[in-house]
């Protein structure tokens, strides 16, 4: 057996037992607190993913994440506050609208050449641009916010996604197991390849026959599709919301900020980016609570990116795992 | 709707635009030598208005007054952040170095967020409710003195970068680092100077900004944001354009604000910067490259 084949089967091994842990959690009876943080962790594991084919695996930085949340979050929200439509209708409206908002973007941004940091100015003017657009539009109550029927926790309808909060934490883990599954395969088949050539270097793989163009669309639209479905999931997970925060660029920092931590471009790195920053955030909040200091998690935040930068620019996951001796070789 | 309204409006906005202008050339200044991302700019801005707010609460120094200490403070704590840290990172990639100025500026506004809270804070001065009166046209005297102070900065900045031998040998740096490093200057100090003028400059302007405005942490990343809207409206690392795209984006505010709705004013001016990066990426006053 090879080295690298012994690394992927205890990759395999860590991984499912990872799972067989998230999928055991609820019934170990862990409590209502336990159970939130680990929502937290799932869903900001999730749009780390989500982000990461954008970034890490085509090099796009957006920095404009928070517009395809928002969409998402109010095609289903809406939909089902004015028609009762089921959260899987207005999934696929909200994938429909964020896709076509991404190809927009896009399309634009790649035919007129704008790139790097101009780039990323431009996904946050359109993120912007679109949060004003919804403070002042009637349809979706505008700036006073937009309030689904609370749920009854006691009984779970997954169908409306009206229920409690176990039943969320699976609806939770099912996605960030798919996304990551979903990641995986994109990343091993000819696509994945071409995308990490073009992020390496883009002239070299136009060069090689390479349609750049097109595969940077794909790449914004899996991402901004993929997204919108987490911003779904905080529609009717939170029953509220505001343009305001939901197409904030902080949301748009957050959602990036634990793939940074854990590794761009890696598989497992949003996960243990989301992990590490949710734990440190909730311990720091509450041992700000208890000495009565506010706001130590954002700094907090603040200066773990500034460590990962100069410490480890490519994150933690690269060097974790070859300090588990999992790589060998792939990812 | 009459004239003399528009005519205040309009002149209102570019007063406070001249202020916008002065907040963004420091921006520009440092993108243009060191090509360097200011993310943390709005931030910066913030730190100067609560220094203001703290030298006028405490000290009874009024903002102008007041603006050379602000700058100067400024122009140290910009100093050492290049000196220390952005130089390191000049050589890696675009998107590492503008996550490490992001990292900066969560980390200066959420200190700021912990120290002022977040509540609005402003001050009072006996010039606060003057005003000039020539013929119709009615100014702030407040938004008077702001725009006249950013506009002698802005030029004695200029005038640095003209006829002094470190503002020849920063532009040296600016057009040809490695030549500027054969012909033997700093180029690690020069860098940090700059860095350090660009500060000030946000210093300088969060001063005379706060005799216009409150001043509140949240605001920074707004601030930011319209920072980048002036420059690129203007061309990045062009000082004219800068005062020019502040003018601009000031009259656009002021006159979307009162013909349209004040809530909608920040929209005009991302509809502007969208458009200005798909059509004219360089700026109206950049070069092409």
């Amino acid at each position: 057996m090879t080295l690298s084949a012994l690394a992927s089967d205890r990759r395999a091994v860590l991984l499912l037992g990872l799972l067989a842990v998230l999928v055991a959690a609820p019934l170990l009876g862990s409590g209502d607190y336990v159970l939130s943080i680990l929502i937290t962790i799932l869903l900001q594991a999730y749009l780390g993913m989500a982000w990461n084919i954008m970034m890490g695996f085509a090099g796009q930085f957006s920095l404009g994440h928070a517009l395809y949340v928002g969409l998402g979050a109010y095609a289903g929200g809406a939909l089902f506050v004015h028609f009762g439509t089921p959260p899987l209708i207005g999934a696929i409206a909200g994938m429909t609208v964020s896709a076509m908002a991404g190809a927009v973007i896009g399309a634009l941004g790649f035919r007129f050449k704008v790139t790097g940091v101009y780039f990323a100015l431009l996904t946050i003017a359109f993120a912007e641009f679109t949060r004003i657009l919804f403070d002042h539009w009637g349809w979706v109550n505008a700036s006073s916010g937009l309030f689904l029927p609370v749920s009854n926790r006691a009984s779970s309808d997954v169908w409306l996604l009206r229920g409690s909060a176990t039943m969320f934490y699976y609806v939770i883990l099912g996605m960030a197991v798919l996304a990551f599954l979903f990641s995986r395969s994109l990343l091993r088949r000819r696509i994945g390849y071409y995308w990490q050539a073009i992020r390496e270097d883009q002239d070299a793989a136009d060069a090689l026959g390479i349609d750049v163009f097109r595969l940077k669309m794909i790449a914004v639209i899996v991402s901004a599709a993929m997204t919108s479905l987490g911003g779904l999931f905080i529609a009717f997970y939170n029953d509220n919301l505001y343009p305001e925060s939901i197409f904030s660029m902080h949301r748009s920092i957050e959602l990036m900020l634990g793939t940074i931590i854990g590794g761009i471009g890696t598989l497992f790195g949003p996960i243990l980016g989301a992990a590490v920053l949710t734990v440190l955030g909730e311990g720091l909040t509450i041992a700000g609570n208890a000495i009565g200091i506010d706001g130590i998690k954002q700094i907090a935040y603040g200066v773990c990116l500034l460590a990962i930068l100069i410490l480890k620019p490519g994150g933690l996951w690269p060097w974790l795992r070859h300090r588990l001796g999992l790589d060998g070789g792939g990812r | 709707m009459d004239a003399t309204f528009f005519l205040n409006v309009t002149s209102g906005g570019l007063l406070t635009g001249l202020v916008y202008g002065l907040m963004a050339l420091g921006l520009s200044v440092i993108f243009g030598v060191m090509r360097v991302v200011n993310f943390a700019h709005g931030d910066m801005m913030v730190v100067a208005m609560y220094a203001a707010f703290l030298l006028f609460t405490k000290l009874g120094i009024e903002p102008v007054p007041a603006l050379p200490l602000v700058a100067g403070i400024l122009f140290v704590l910009g100093y050492l952040l290049q000196r220390f840290l952005i130089n390191r990172f000049l050589g890696v990639s675009e998107h590492i170095q503008f996550l490490l100025l992001l990292a900066i500026a969560i980390i200066l506004t959420n200190v700021m967020m912990m120290v002022f809270g977040p509540d609005a804070r402003n001050i009072q001065l006996d010039a606060s409710f003057e005003s000039y009166t020539i013929g119709p046209l009615v100014l702030d005297k407040v938004r008077v003195i702001a725009a006249v102070a950013a506009g002698g900065v802005a030029l004695l900045l200029g005038a640095f970068f003209r006829y002094t031998t470190t503002g020849t040998a920063i532009r040296a740096c600016a057009d040809n680092p490695v030549g500027a490093r054969v012909v033997g200057l700093d180029v690690e100090n020069l860098y940090a100077v700059t860095f350090g003028i660009g500060t000030a400059c946000v210093g300088a302007a969060g001063c005379l900004l706060l005799l216009l405005v409150d001043v509140q942490p949240q605001l920074s990343s707004d601030y930011t944001l319209l920072g980048f809207i002036i420059v690129i409206l203007g061309g990045l690392g062009s000082l004219g354009g800068a005062l020019l795209g502040g003018i601009l984006v000031g009259l656009s505010e002021a006159l979307s604000g009162a013909l349209i709705e004040p809530s909608l004013k920040s929209m005009f001016s991302f509809g502007l910067l969208i458009l200005v990066l798909l059509l004219r990426p360089q700026g109206i006053l950049g070069k092409t490259s």
